[in-house]
């Protein structure tokens, strides 16, 4: 039943494909969500794709959002033990909450502070058996709080973003994304959101439903797959530990 | 259209000229704008390998999209750059713009990383020094791609920008330029100030505009799709003579790259777009033609210029006797026709008109 429900997404991100083990390598995912419909569950839905694929299979995890507890307590009730997980070399976490990040001869200013970070990604991802290298995910949760981290500066987060590109050139890693859509609606800050959407080889939209609140569909998913060519949109429920996809009228409940 | 750009840019600057120069602009609405920047640019390497171009070499700008990228794009159109390195280098302003990384992996000899993307002045001499490395000095002409003008737009002001593309455009060595924008990052007076600068503009727009406010709709997400495989081309030139040629094409995403195909007809397009349920929503022409011939009850405008006489139920006594001969005749042979028969309710009632008699109402 998990696994069946969730295919629709599996389906759009390319993941049903079983030839690879990580074939979100070399792309950048994007996730727009809003306040109604908080896109959080996708974050965890890959992360748990990611471990549960192979075994080789890295995530590095930055969170601005949450402390490490919270992805803990999610991802047990999904059968995952992240703290074991994070034993074993296969999940690394910056908490940016206490700003782990180190300082370095910038000081702590907004741009040093993301340059640190960039090069302790880098040598995370050096250090790491050559096997694991080509199969990384940088999971980034969330864009809006690390501009707040930055001091505003739009900039310096689409410099650190370009910079975590590179890297999905140079190692083929994954770079997930979320990002917050309704903050942005004045012309000045819609920019940022346009240039990620620019940057995504998967756009995911998550948003409420036209006509409402309901309780039975929490809301739709457009998924916009640029390597397909290819665009779905269906609409999603979140489970206790799962979440249901089906297209319009074909709620299981 | 896409062969004229290309053609324009193959010929490149005539003696005492500023060097063509082609700005390509696209939307996230229609955002094919880097697959026909590969087009444009393997077109135009391609001319510049066979000998077709005045133009001896070509340097390429990456900002969007690392060099490797490029080098295998043209190894799959079959450009093979291993022979032709003496005629192409890359200036790499991707993999470190801003200095941040400790080391760097050379790629190949046909890259040069650039690290100050912040330095207008800079980048415009190392493109120049690249050039002249590759080609030689003198008169020797090579042509410019950039990939992507956002980025140095993002780190310097829009008048730096404009001033190292004008310089680029008239160096005395440079035979042609184009490059790549996405206009929606940016205020339009930036875009116009960057079309200016060219004389070609290629614009890329989606093949239907979505309604803003109403994206959970279904028909929105089926524009959505749709724009997201083709697109319109408008290409608009600006000749010697000062004369503005405006020319579109269509363009389609396909695996390979982007196909140009002539504008199809408005209908064709349309007709893919008509949700699919499972009742009839179009007219066959048959139901067109005698939904014409209907003659509505109130049309004020009368029959084939007879004078219309809206029938008010209340006919005299003799007239009404020979309607009836004249019914009785016509019910035989129009049987199949329909009729509408009404009777009015008393003689003060006027014949309907088109008058609203609520409007006096001050409501």
């Amino acid at each position: 039943m998990n696994q069946r429900s969730s295919n629709l997404l599996d389906e759009a991100l390319g993941l049903d494909q079983a030839s690879e083990p990580w074939p979100l390598k070399g792309r950048v995912v994007a996730i727009e969500d809003r306040v109604e419909t908080s896109g959080s569950f996708i974050l965890h839905h890959l992360l748990k794709r990611s471990l549960s694929r192979n075994s080789s299979n890295v995530s590095i995890f930055i969170a601005f959002a949450q402390p490490f507890s919270h992805y803990d307590r999610v991802l047990r009730k999904q059968g995952w033990n992240l703290v074991s997980q994070r034993d074993n070399g296969r999940f690394f976490f910056f908490d940016m909450l206490k700003l782990q990040c180190p300082v370095g001869d910038e000081g702590i200013t907004p741009g040093g502070g993301l340059i640190a970070l960039y090069g302790k990604i880098h040598k995370t991802i050096s250090a790491l058996p050559e096997i694991s290298q080509k199969n990384v995910s940088i999971i980034i949760d969330d864009l809006s709080l690390m501009e707040v981290a930055a001091n505003g500066s739009s900039d310096h987060v689409l410099d650190f973003l370009h910079y975590c590109r590179t890297l999905t050139s140079e190692f083929d890693c994954s770079l997930i994304t979320l990002n917050h859509e309704d903050i942005y609606s004045t012309e000045d800050g819609s920019t940022f959101l346009l240039q990620m959407a620019y940057l995504a080889d998967i756009l995911i939209k998550v948003e409420p439903l036209a006509t409402g609140l309901a309780a039975d569909v929490h809301g739709q998913l457009t998924v916009s797959n640029k390597g397909r060519n290819k665009a779905s949109n269906f609409h999603f429920k979140v489970k206790e530990n799962m979440v249901e996809c089906f297209y319009p009228g074909r709620s299981r409940d | 259209m896409a062969k004229s750009i290309c053609t324009a840019l193959r010929e490149g600057a005539l003696e005492g000229e500023l060097a063509p120069a082609l700005t390509i602009k696209d939307s996230i609405a229609s955002p094919f704008g880097l697959q026909v920047f590969d087009h444009v640019l393997s077109q135009l390497f391609s001319s510049i390998l066979a000998g077709k171009s005045p133009s001896q070499g070509l340097i390429l700008v990456s900002f969007s999209r690392s060099p490797s990228f490029y080098l295998e794009l043209l190894k799959n159109k079959g450009i093979s750059v291993a022979s032709s390195d003496k005629r192409i280098q890359i200036l790499d302003c991707y993999n470190d713009p801003l200095g941040w990384k400790d080391q760097l992996v050379e790629i190949s000899s046909t890259v040069t990383v650039f690290r100050e993307v912040k330095h207008m002045d800079k980048l415009f001499n190392s493109i120049i020094e690249l050039g002249r490395g590759l080609v030689g000095g003198g008169k020797i002409r090579f042509s410019i791609a950039i990939d992507l003008v956002d980025e140095m737009l993002r780190r310097a002001s829009v008048s730096s920008v404009a001033r190292l593309l004008s310089n680029l455009r008239s160096h005395e060595q440079i035979s042609s330029i184009f490059w790549l924008l996405h206009s929606d990052l940016h205020k339009a007076r930036v875009t116009a100030v960057l079309e200016y600068l060219s004389s070609m503009v290629a614009s890329l727009e989606p093949s239907h505009q979505l309604a803003n406010g109403q994206r959970g709709d279904l028909e929105n997400f089926a524009l959505i799709e749709h724009n997201s495989k083709k697109g319109k081309f408008h290409v608009r030139f600006k000749k010697r003579n000062g004369r503005v040629r405006v020319m579109s094409e269509e363009v389609h995403m396909e695996q390979a790259g982007v196909n140009f195909t002539p504008l199809s007809s408005e209908g064709a397009i349309n007709q893919g777009l008509v949700p699919k349920v499972q009742f009839n929503l179009q007219l066959s022409e048959k139901e067109r033609i005698d939904k014409a011939n209907v003659v509505l009850p109130f049309e004020h405008q009368g029959d084939n210029g007879k004078p219309l006489q809206i029938y008010d139920g209340r006919r005299s006594l003799v007239d009404s006797k020979q309607e009836r001969a004249v019914a009785v005749e016509k019910e035989e042979s129009d049987s199949q026709r329909g009729e509408i028969i009404y009777y009015r309710d008393s003689d003060d009632e006027m014949p309907d008109s088109d008058e609203d008699p609520d409007d006096d109402l001050d409501i």
